[in-house]
């Protein structure tokens, strides 16, 4: 019964959203107010049934009901309730289904907190959003539909992949699909401004906090992401380049870039066709990216089920909207005229060129992601794109990025010297080079790519830094006068100087694990130890354990400094009878600087266990860095700016407008 | 600006998009080998612990062969051994095994307790199979008269493979 109501919210969702795209569109075009009032309303209507829906099918999962198919397929009785939930959004059907929760959830959000929007502006947008949610409702109810029953219905599920059996499952893909569904609203404000012909400074102000949330999102979605492939894949590994990566990288790059070329729009009134285009491909990749992870055009280790028939769909989804936007910047784009003219050497300089770098970079992702496939299409040969590809495309581009960033914010609006900039960074530059020679000194003359990378991150934090306290006015007054004033400090600075910083750690964190990772691989019995990078670490015991569905090696482990005993660590390796796969359960522990990581394998066959451990030096940084970038967006996007003092838009010029 | 510039974003993408549609009826999972048609790699391998013989590619000259690789820790081998031993049974082509990155007792014990349809068997620690390109074990090769590699099949065997494909081409191969 509550999974029909659930069937039968998601038809009305679809009625719901068809009425959303029209009538608001067209009233907008009739100017009747009464038409465009019926925007938001529909909005939240629309995520009420979708939202009704999504719980319908939280709960057949909650309950074990196995006469839906989606939920005999993908759980079982036995898992423990936090899996059955989470297992709603483990595959494809289910998975759709957050997609359009989260679209439904953010187009609400627009219909509720967008008051300060001009109401035509906000009809267009949710009349746009409404077309991209009607595609995906159709896709779902017609291809992937997790509602279809199943008859004679079996006792007890297939249970749920045991690499998914993990509380990353919980918080990685809602957030993920948070960022690139949020990147949709961008997308649909970028669509209405070509519609209406126009983008101003409000336009950039109204777009900017969207933008921003969905980027946190996909920011921390990314950064769960590499770490639970870090703790769950056993080996140590936080990135491999992975087509499913690459597909979640690409939108957070270009949002990046369009996050920096919105603030031009919003301070000097230019760069409007290029942040426009940013806009539409942001979300597009993101549509690329479901593309490429739904359809199984890529083999890729995300073992997704795929299906050819629903990548013909989910490419006419795409088609349909990326072409079509597309299609739409090819005709009005050129209308739009800028604004503020700037020299080459200035803040919009400075952010012109992040934008270029950033593109590039997305640019070098796209090829090497796509390059497989096409050369399979046009010539049936089978190859794959590695690290080593990445490795020499993307991180030249990233050094001059970070070199620029350090400056970048130092450079005033219009025309800024460049020369006085790196004046003011003469601490900064020592601080790196002096970075560069500790690390050579004590780690030796080969490790020369590390000293570059530290030597990176110390310059872009010091930097950041140095930009901070000027604004401050730190050393220059009196320390109390420097605290008040750092308190008045716009939220949107405070934001960059974290998220720049949390970048600078990043890069730390990913110099030193790719440079002094140490790993050891030995066959131990019980009362033996191995050293490993200045610890020992003992086997005291292996012993079964069983858990609510798996059965359990476990390692009890004692980590030693010296005679100094560090921490117990217990590593497992988990075997589901149900799914018959098994699963490692790493032990990691971490000191904030370093982590120590033990799995536990198989047995040698004479009394031992081969115990594989790392030492992995500056790797938590990595997450410690994207959470700071990812706590800067979250800043920034409380700004004051954001919240209160709607912009009055500037009365519309006399021109001629287009025909629409 | 020009105005064609701003066509050049919705013309890549028609282009990419277009590619995808192709890409769609790629089947993913097929691993051409680029081995078809080309001669057998050169090599001699040594044989099992305790038996005589062990195989090289002049073992492949003047009859159609077909060369299983396999191991005693692969779990598809065993479900493939049944219909191994069963085509070994009708004598229609000589099966050569090619036991890979295995103990030499481990194999010995598995060929004794599962039977043993290969008329020749070498010991490879694994570099023989890097130039044959294997990808996983087991897979199946299938050799002509001159020693040139015809057919792969990669995975376990099932007798509809044998029955369709495998012996057709055999047919075919030694007319």
């Amino acid at each position: 019964m509550i999974d029909e109501i659930g069937h039968f919210a998601l038809v009305l969702a679809l009625c719901i959203a068809a009425v959303q795209i029209v009538v608001p569109l067209y009233g907008a075009a009739r100017g009747d107010a009464t038409l465009v009032a019926m925007a938001p309303p529909a909005a939240l209507a629309q995520f009420l049934f979708i939202a009704t829906a999504f719980l319908s099918l939280m709960h057949a999962y909650a309950v074990s009901d196995f006469s839906l198919l989606n939920v005999a397929a993908n759980s079982s009785v036995a898992k423990p309730l936090l899996y059955k939930i989470t297992g709603v959004w483990s595959n494809h059907e289910g998975s759709m289904l957050l997609w359009v929760f989260m679209l439904g959830l953010f187009g609400a959000a627009v219909a509720l907190f967008g008051g300060n929007l001009p109401p035509e502006l906000r009809a267009r947008v949710l009349s746009v959003q409404a077309m991209i949610g009607a595609g995906f409702l159709v896709y779902i109810l017609f291809a992937s539909n997790p509602f279809l029953r199943l008859d004679p219905l079996p006792a007890d599920g297939n249970g749920l992949n045991p690499i998914l059996e993990d509380r990353g499952l919980a918080f990685h893909p809602p957030c993920l699909y948070a960022g690139y569904v949020g990147f949709s609203i961008s997308f649909c404000f970028a669509i209405a401004a070509l519609i209406e012909g126009r983008v101003d400074p409000a336009w950039a102000r109204w777009v900017r906090p969207w933008t921003l949330a969905a980027w946190c999102a996909l920011t921390t979605g990314i950064a769960m992401g590499s770490w639970w492939s870090y703790y769950t894949l056993g080996w140590g590994g936080w990135w491999y380049w992975d087509p499913v990566e690459n597909a979640s990288f690409m939108p957070w790059i270009i949002g990046t870039a369009l996050l920096h070329s919105a603030i031009v729009v919003e301070k000097r009134d230019t760069l409007k066709a290029w942040t426009i285009l940013l806009a539409i491909l942001t979300f597009s990749l993101s549509l690329i990216g479901t593309f490429l992870v739904r359809s199984g055009v890529l083999t890729s280790v995300h073992a997704f089920a795929s299906d050819p028939l629903r990548g013909v769909f989910i490419l006419a989804l795409l088609g349909t909207a990326t072409g079509g936007a597309l299609l739409l910047f090819a005709i009005r784009a050129p209308v739009l005229q800028g604004g503020g003219l700037f020299a080459p050497i200035s803040r919009e300089g400075g952010l012109l060129l992040n934008n270029l770098l950033l593109t590039t970079a997305a640019a070098t992702v796209l090829i090497g992601t796509l390059y497989p496939l096409f050369l399979d299409v046009l010539t049936h040969q089978k190859v794959s794109v590695g690290p080593p590809f990445f490795d020499m495309t993307f991180v030249p581009v990233m050094v001059p990025l970070l070199v620029a960033m350090g400056v970048g914010p130092l450079l005033s609006w219009k025309r800024g010297d460049l020369v006085a900039a790196f004046q003011r960074l003469k601490l900064a530059f020592a601080i790196a080079a002096g970075a560069a020679l500790v690390t050579l000194a004590a780690a030796g003359a080969d490790s020369l790519g590390a000293a570059c990378g530290l030597a990176l991150a110390a310059w872009l934090l010091a930097a950041t830094i140095v930009e901070w306290a000027e604004r401050v006015h730190l050393f220059a007054e009196p320390l109390g006068r420097s605290l008040r004033r750092a308190l008045r400090l716009p939220r949107a600075s405070w934001g960059m100087t974290l998220a720049h910083a949390g970048m600078a750690v990043v890069v730390a964190g990913i110099t030193g694990s790719s440079a002094w990772s140490v790993e050891r691989v030995a066959d131990v019995r019980p009362g033996e130890a191995v050293e490993l990078a200045g610890y020992r670490v003992a086997l005291d015991a292996v012993g079964e354990v069983r858990g609510p569905d798996y059965v359990a090696t476990r390692a009890d482990l004692r980590l030693l400094k010296g005679d100094r005993l560090i921490a117990a660590m217990h590593p497992e390796k988990r075997f589901f009878p149900l799914e018959k796969g098994s699963q490692t359960d790493v032990a990691i522990r971490t000191n904030l600087a370093a982590d120590v990581y033990a799995v536990i394998g198989d047995p040698d066959g004479k009394g031992g266990y081969t115990l594989r451990l790392y030492y992995n030096p500056l790797v938590p940084w990595i997450w410690l860095g994207a959470a700071l970038m990812a706590l800067g967006g979250l800043v920034s996007l409380s700004d004051r700016r954001h919240r209160v003092g709607a912009p009055r838009r500037a009365r519309r010029e006399a021109v001629a407008q287009p025909a629409e | 600006m020009r105005r064609w510039l701003y066509l050049l974003p919705v013309a890549v993408f028609v282009l990419m998009a277009g590619v995808f549609y192709a890409g769609l009826g790629i089947d993913t999972d097929v691993l051409p080998s680029p081995l078809i048609d080309e001669a057998a790699p050169q090599f001699d391998l040594p044989p099992l612990p305790g038996s005589r013989n062990g195989l090289a590619t002049a073992d492949f000259k003047g009859a159609v062969s077909l060369v299983n690789v396999f191991a005693s820790w692969c779990v598809p081998c065993r479900a493939e051994h049944a219909v191994l031993n069963a085509l070994a049974a009708t004598k229609k082509v000589p099966i050569y095994g090619i036991n890979y990155k295995d103990k030499g007792e481990a194999a010995n014990a598995w060929i004794a307790a599962l039977g043993d349809p290969y008329t020749r068997i070498g010991a490879d620690d694994g570099r023989v199979g890097i130039e044959w390109g294997v990808y996983g074990v087991p897979e199946t090769f299938l050799v002509d008269r001159s020693g040139h590699i015809r057919y792969k099949h990669v995975g376990p065997l099932t007798q509809a493979d044998i029955d369709k494909t495998i012996l057709p081409l055999v047919a075919r191969l030694q007319q």
